[in-house]
């Protein structure tokens, strides 16, 4: 598929729904008004859940404070509707924004609990507080007027919710395009991969967080309007769910998935609500409930993927153009070839008793390629994780271009110029391979949150673009840029990784057992990678067990063995130093 | 508030946090079995009420409904699934399984009613048939989907929950009901007057979680289920089934839950809704103890407990609000104390 066709079809699409109201019934319309306002609750879950990975229970409660605020503003108060938006947004995104600083740390299921928490305690104050109506409810809210004109039929309001529909949606893909967009695609792939990038997982998480809360905030303002009547039934858990509902069901992958999905759900309740009478007499009610969740249910066993992913499955693929030559971002400067860029000194690391680094010092100087190796069991991957800041010290000091990073959290070590790839392979399978190494450029690029959504940067955009395709043509990976990192074998997965860390112009270079589960002729492939780089003078540190790989590859060698330092020295000396060969193959009888 | 208040207070929360305590030790046991994080069990219980309620009216319980069309969609799911594998050996003991013991619970029930029973005999019977609805559940819902992550086997719990609400609807109507007191003495201790339902629950609670540390502690089954929880694959290479392994777990669940509906039914009006509520705050007490210590889940509720009656006093508008606010911190606690692994993350 080209770009044209994409265009068409969205022009046909903006098109049906322009003429919608002047062709079908007001109730079908009205039916309509509901769908948008949903599918925009439905979008800030999408991002949320599907692309954030946070399950959240609790969107209706954002949809409901935005409801309440604008509400309280107009109903109560007097003001204009759009004083009542104001409210809302600000207070729906600050009240996130204080959930998020307090829950956000949480991992896995217990983040998803503390929205369950949180849900449903302020679905509770709705209901209890007093001057809000309590369970009866608030009624006479104004229409929203444009001008002169008050938006009193189903009709008019149409436009406005599928307008603001429609923006979101276009903001929210040129978000996902852009850098702090990928940054979020990245969250899915666990913390240590988004930190080891530059970017702090925790100011995305939350960032995510508040823009979910924004789109339920929008959601909330027009549903008041539209329905002049808020109360707290529909704001409590099990709308909650609702929305979740809608977001899987259309694809928690894609925001568009929020928009079907939120059709999908409306349109199957109003059909439920017609026919299951027809089945069942005088239950239909209780009936809806168990029937929605039953589909929900089997969907969830069926077909988790939900139905934006698996159309677009079937359509054929986008093509898309290489990027183009571009402004070169902007390299650090690289140290003197010699001078020690990485000093250890005397680190001690302990898990309750047992000491998994002890007092152990060695430094890595600018322009070689040390090796850190030892047997099973000797600290290297704690050492590695002392490095990276995945791991924090108890004793010593890391100095990284004689700065401290000891205490550093794990982003901003990579940010100070240190990158690494993972023993076990951590991409982005469902990106491409250009996406992946974009994610690289992160640190080196300043687009913001706007900025991106707007397209306002596209300067720095193309030449993190261009940078990323000349790091995989330097990696040798340049042919297929836009394949899917997950459809590669993998040996050129650890490639990628590699195109990945340099695409973040480091000093230093980390690689976990880079040869491990490699074949030979991969293995050849990679060093001759390591050389080159090598003699571009990048600094490159290297944990590994494979003795052939390291001997053939390594100016120098520190040993590591039961946490301790056993010794170091060029790989001619190693091999033929007795604590060595005792260390590794037992005792000379 | 006079230390006469608090202590009334005290009691009050300690008879409440028991009743959480049941159902939140049937959390932990089911989620460290098979990971799932059963949102329902406060469905259950509240079930298992509103069952000894009809009995008690010498009605046919709605349960009865429920446990025959869950019985039948499991045994067909099962026999499908057999058929499709090809062992067509086991269908004889799957029909038994899913199909023909639900049914003779059923029927025991069904025969017993004609009699009159005294009430120990019709909390027996309730039991009975509470019993096959949370295995059958396992069967039908998780059973397809049990190598999931943690986080897709939460959302299906809640979505369950809601059917479970309307299916409570269905079955039971929307009256609320209040069973008669199981017993009418009173203990004085010092000032404070503790009726003997506080007594009872107390005492139930304390034999339940006894019984269960012995199961676990004594037989074989007991270790079965442990080494299931500790590690699925590993149990299953020593010939622990971990469906079985699953199916026992929710049968001594839904026991736990079962026991705190009845003795809940007495003091509060139990209504088809009312199960939400309990099984959550049960939840947050089974979160102190990090869905993993069955002491630490007991002392959680106890705390919940208290502190929901404290709250009622101040405030009792707000008290759920309180409560489910202060599932925050304690959630914040327990994840900093938990080690997580990044492999958790699902693709």
């Amino acid at each position: 598929m080209t770009r044209l066709q994409i265009r068409l079809i969205i022009a046909a699409v903006v098109a049906c729904l322009i003429a919608a109201p002047f062709v079908l019934n007001p109730f079908s319309i009205t039916l309509l008004n509901y769908v948008g306002i949903y599918a925009l609750a439905a979008i800030g879950l999408a991002l949320l859940t599907g692309v954030g990975g946070i399950v959240s229970f609790g969107q209706a409660a954002f949809v409901g404070i935005a409801a309440y605020s604008t509400a309280w503003v107009t109903a109560l108060n007097g003001y204009s509707p759009w004083l009542g938006l104001l409210l809302a947004v600000v207070l729906t995104c600050s009240i996130a924004a204080m959930l998020g600083l307090v829950t956000l740390r949480l991992q896995g299921h217990f983040l998803s609990l503390s929205t369950v928490a949180w849900g449903l305690a302020i679905a509770f104050l709705f209901g209890n507080i007093d001057g809000l109506g309590e369970h009866n409810g608030i009624s006479g809210l104004p229409p929203i007027s444009i001008g002169p004109v008050a938006l009193v039929q189903s009709w008019q309001i149409y436009f406005l919710i599928w307008a603001i529909v429609a923006a979101v949606l276009l903001l929210c893909y040129n978000l996902l395009d852009s850098r702090i967009g990928r940054a979020m695609r990245a969250l899915r792939g666990g913390n240590t991969l988004v930190e080891s990038l530059g970017i702090s997982a925790f100011q995305i998480r939350l960032l995510t967080f508040v823009i979910a809360a924004f789109c339920g905030a929008l959601s909330g303002w027009l549903y008041a309007h539209l329905g002049r009547f808020v109360s707290p039934g529909p704001f409590d858990a099990s709308m909650g769910i609702e929305y979740l509902m809608m977001a899987m069901v259309g694809g928690a992958g894609s925001v568009l998935g929020g928009v079907v999905g939120a059709a999908i759900v409306t349109l199957l309740k109003n059909s439920v609500q017609d026919y299951l009478p027809l089945i069942a007499k005088g239950a239909s009610g209780q009936l809806e409930i168990v029937a929605f969740s039953a589909l929900f249910i089997l969907f969830l066993q069926r077909a988790r993927q939900g139905i934006v992913p698996f159309i677009s499955g079937l359509l054929p693929d986008l093509k898309l153009s290489r990027p183009e030559q571009a402004a070169p971002l902007p390299r650090r400067e690289q140290p003197a070839p010699g001078t020690p860029l990485l000093k250890v000194s005397s680190v001690q690391r302990r898990f309750g008793g047992l000491v998994a680094v002890n007092n152990v010092s060695f430094e890595v100087r600018s322009g070689e390629i040390l090796g850190l190796i030892g047997p099973n069991g000797a600290g290297k991957s704690t050492m590695f994780n002392l490095l990276t800041g995945a791991l924090r010290a108890n004793s010593g000091e890391i100095k990284f271009a004689d700065r401290s990073i000891t205490r550093d959290p794990q982003f901003r070590i990579a940010r100070s110029g240190i990158s690494r790839t993972f023993q076990h392979v951590k991409l982005r399978p469902h990106m491409t391979l250009l996406d992946n190494v974009l994610l690289g450029t992160y640190s080196r690029t300043r687009t913001g949150l706007l900025a991106g959504a707007l397209r306002l940067n596209q300067a720095e955009e193309a030449s993190a673009r261009y940078e990323a395709l000349q790091q995989l043509e330097r990696v040798g990976l340049g042919d297929k840029p836009f394949e899917f990192a997950g459809n590669l074998p993998l040996g050129n997965q650890r490639v990628l990784e590699i195109a990945r860390a340099l695409a973040a112009d480091p000093t230093l270079l980390v690689l976990d057992e880079p040869a491990a589960g490699l074949r030979r002729q991969e293995k050849q492939k990679l060093a001759e990678l390591l050389r080159s780089l090598r003699s571009d003078h990048l600094t490159i540190l290297l944990v590994e067990h494979d003795m052939e790989f390291v001997m053939s590859l390594v100016d120098r060698i520190v040993v590591l063995d039961f946490g301790s330092k056993l010794c170091e020295g060029g790989p001619a000396a190693i091999r033929s130093d007795a604590r060595v060969q005792e260390a590794y193959l037992g005792g000379v009888a | 508030m006079t230390a006469d208040i608090a202590a009334i207070l005290a009691v009050d929360g300690i008879a409440t946090g028991a009743i959480y305590a049941l159902v939140a030790i049937g959390t932990v046991l089911i989620f460290t079995v098979t990971r799932v994080i059963f949102i329902p069990f406060g469905d259950i219980a509240a079930f298992t009420a509103l069952t000894l309620a009809a009995l008690d009216a010498k009605q046919l319980p709605g349960t009865v409904g429920l446990v025959v069309v869950l019985a039948c969609m499991a045994c067909l799911m099962e026999v499908t699934s057999l058929a499709r594998a090809g062992e067509l050996r086991a269908m004889p003991k799957a029909v038994l399984g899913y199909l023909v013991l639900p049914l003779v619970a059923v029927g025991i029930v069904w025969l017993a009613m004609r009699f009159n029973p005294p009430m120990q005999i019709r909390i027996v019977l309730a039991l009975l048939l509470i019993l096959p609805v949370a295995p059958l559940l396992d069967r039908i819902v998780f059973r397809p989907i049990a190598d999931a992550s943690v986080l897709l086997l939460l959302t299906v719990s809640v979505a369950l929950h809601f059917a479970l609400v309307g299916l409570g609807l269905m079955f039971f109507g929307p009256e609320g009901v209040r069973t008669e007191p199981l017993t009418s003495l009173a203990l004085d201790i010092g000032d404070v007057h503790v009726p003997g339902q506080t007594v009872l629950i107390l005492t139930a609670a304390l034999v339940f979680s006894g019984l269960l540390f012995l199961f676990f502690d004594f037989t074989l089954l007991g270790k079965a289920l442990r080494a299931t929880a500790f590690n699925r694959t590993g149990a299953r290479l020593m010939g622990i089934r971990p469906a079985r392994a699953g199916t026992i777990a929710y049968l001594l669940g839904s026991l736990m839950a079962g026991v705190s509906g009845i003795l809940i039914a007495p003091v509060n009006t139990i209504f088809y809704d009312s199960g939400f509520l309990i099984g959550l705050k049960a939840f947050v007490g089974a979160i102190v103890g990090g869905l993993v210590s069955y002491p630490g889940a007991a002392l959680g509720a106890f705390g919940v407990g208290i502190l929901e009656s404290f709250a009622s006093f101040e405030s009792s508008t707000l008290k759920d609000v309180i409560v489910f606010s202060l599932l925050i911190p304690v959630l914040l606690w327990r994840s900093l104390a938990t080690q997580h692994s990044e492999e958790e993350i699902e693709e």
